[in-house]
């Protein structure tokens, strides 16, 4: 507001329309003041600069004027914060912009909850043909193997249509979701074998990193783009959680009234709420992820701020203890696993602070922690490495562990690099966009290596 | 006279509401019938009265609605509800109750020299 009081001293006249068109600009920087507000106090604004005008002033005097007795904007806008308070949270409404939220396409929530429900009807046909969900019994294997092809290829369909995906780059997106199929489908595996297992746990990944190439527009090679899916894919883990926090509560209570009706819910839970919840809520999900994104801080960044140093802590607690007790890990097939998701569970730490960290910004504290965080998992998996060897030399290979072996390997390779390179610009002798590039430069990697383990596992360890 | 911050932001509620006790009204037009009132003693700043309409609104005491100006532009009016009406008489009394209270204890200087005078 000085600003414009300063303008005046100079003596720049300014039309009375002018001069409330930038008082409205002023006004609608504050967050609590919303259009309608501002509606109410530019007819104030008018009547009181009218009032003057025809008390004698000129124009852009009694505007001055007018605008002096509203008041200090900041101290208003304080005052209607208090009286508005829910307007500093910021909230998504799914209609058009009438004031504080911020508007959503509601073609694009008919679309996202169109898809949702596809993905829904999509889980059950399989029951049409026989394949029956049943409580007290396991998942039929087939929808084991299938579970992401029910609803990954709505989830990259929604993409395609939101970035306008090119035909020819539809037909790409469609490639691996199709040959996925026909793999998972048609090779000979052995009931409750480990590379059916194997299989069915490698493909989710895949195809998730597929529908990254519909989420790039096609444009996989843009790092900046890989960043975004990475960003992406943080919340929208964290927007499934808490979908899926919401669902079970709701399934809780479907069940309890029911029981106390005398009836049995059971089927209708577990053969219809789960398993149709479970695929939409990856569409809602990925859609409240796409329309909040400018709205609210980006959660899975602060997550990784809580948690970095609560991490680096465990690794050093673990490191000491092991050195003070001279014992060495007894690796198992539980052991082999829990130490590749602790190294995936670093990598996910240092990929989304990566993810959230402005490039320019000097290295500061936390990034010697980072670096810290990223050292010390490298020991304990040297360790973990060195054990998993010994017992391959001992035992031989099996699906599991080579799958095991090789998880570790690409996720030492990632964090060592990231190592030198986190020392590098700690040091001050690279920028940290090196460090950024390296990370979604090797995203391509996971993909291949996940492909890997889907198509060439099974006929190389014979189906078993 | 220079009334205090406190009294301001107290009297406003009871003066808004017998404002509209006389009819609807709006924004601008009840500042300028607060001045008139008090023969220009008091004095708010202007904006500060948005906040408040606002609350009297939330709680139901007022009822506010868009209309048009002389001039045509869209313009927010306030119309007093019943429990405004309540609210009214039961600020009044409260007023009444200080204002009498006040009354009884002595009252030495009748003629206060104006301010800053």
């Amino acid at each position: 507001m000085s600003q414009e009081t300063d303008n005046r001293k100079e003596g720049v006249r300014i039309s009375l329309e002018e001069g409330i068109a930038e008082w409205r600009s002023y006004v609608r920087r504050r967050q609590a003041i919303h259009t309608v507000d501002a509606d109410e106090l530019e007819d104030h604004l008018r009547s009181q600069a009218s009032a003057l005008t025809e008390a004698g002033l000129a124009e852009d005097e009694a505007f001055l004027i007018a605008v002096k007795r509203i008041g200090d904007l900041d101290e208003l806008s304080r005052e209607f914060a208090r009286e508005h308070s829910e307007r500093l949270w910021k909230r998504l409404v799914v209609a058009p912009d009438t004031g504080g939220g911020i508007g959503v396409d509601l073609r694009e929530a008919l679309i996202a909850v169109a898809l949702a429900a596809a993905a829904a009807v999509a889980i059950k046909i399989p029951q049409l043909f026989g394949v029956r969900m049943q409580v007290d019994q396991e998942l039929p294997e087939f929808y084991f193997r299938n579970l992401s092809l029910f609803v990954l290829p709505f989830l990259a369909a929604f993409f395609a249509w939101k970035r306008s995906l090119a035909p020819l780059g539809r037909l790409w997106l469609a490639a691996p979701f199709a040959v996925a199929a026909a793999v998972i489908n048609l090779m000979p595996f052995a009931s409750h074998g480990d590379t059916q297992v194997l299989a069915a746990l490698h493909l989710p990944i895949a195809l998730w990193l597929a529908a990254g190439y519909a989420y790039a527009a096609g444009r996989w090679r843009d790092h900046d783009r890989r960043m975004n899916y990475v960003r992406f894919s943080g919340e929208w883990f964290i927007y499934y959680a808490l979908l899926a926090l919401g669902g079970g509560v709701l399934m809780g209570l479907t069940g309890f009234v029911f029981s106390a009706i005398g009836l049995k819910p059971e089927t209708l839970l577990f053969t219809w709420i789960l398993p149709c919840g479970a695929v939409g809520a990856v569409i809602i999900a990925a859609w409240l992820v796409e329309a909040k994104q400018s709205v609210i801080e980006n959660m899975a960044p602060v997550l990784t701020l809580i948690f970095t140093p609560l991490f680096t802590l465990l690794l050093l607690a673990f490191l000491a203890t092991m050195a003070w007790t001279g014992s060495g890990i007894a690796i198992g097939r539980e052991e082999l696993i829990g130490f590749d998701l602790l190294l995936v569970v670093v990598a996910g730490l240092v990929l989304y602070a990566i993810s959230a960290r402005d490039p320019q910004k000097r290295p500061g504290l936390f990034d010697a922690l980072q670096f810290l965080l990223i050292v010390c998992a490298l020991l304990v998996d040297a360790i973990a490495l060195w054990a998993i060897a010994a017992r391959i030399s001992e035992f031989g290979f099996s699906p599991n562990k080579v799958a095991a072996l090789g998880e570790n390997i690409i996720l030492l390779v990632t964090l060592g690099w990231s190592a030198v390179l986190y020392a590098r610009f700690l040091a001050g002798r690279a920028s940290f966009a090196r460090l950024e590039r390296w990370q979604t430069a090797y995203l391509p990697v996971y993909a291949v290596w996940a492909w890997v383990v889907v198509i060439i596992f099974p006929p190389l360890f014979g189906f078993r | 006279m220079n009334i205090g911050k406190d009294l301001v932001a107290a009297s406003s509620t009871p003066l808004i509401l017998a404002i509209l006790s006389e009819g609807e009204s709006y924004g601008y037009a009840i500042i300028k019938r607060v001045a008139e009132l008090s023969g220009g003693e008091l004095q708010w700043t202007d904006g500060m009265l948005y906040p408040v309409l606002h609350r009297l609104e939330r709680n139901g005491f007022v009822k506010a609605f868009w209309g048009r100006s002389e001039t045509g532009r869209r313009r927010k009016y306030y119309r007093l509800t019943e429990s405004g009406e309540g609210e009214l008489a039961s600020q009044r009394r409260q007023w009444m109750v200080v204002d009498s209270a006040l009354r009884r204890t002595p009252f030495k200087t009748f003629q206060l020299l104006p301010q800053g005078g």
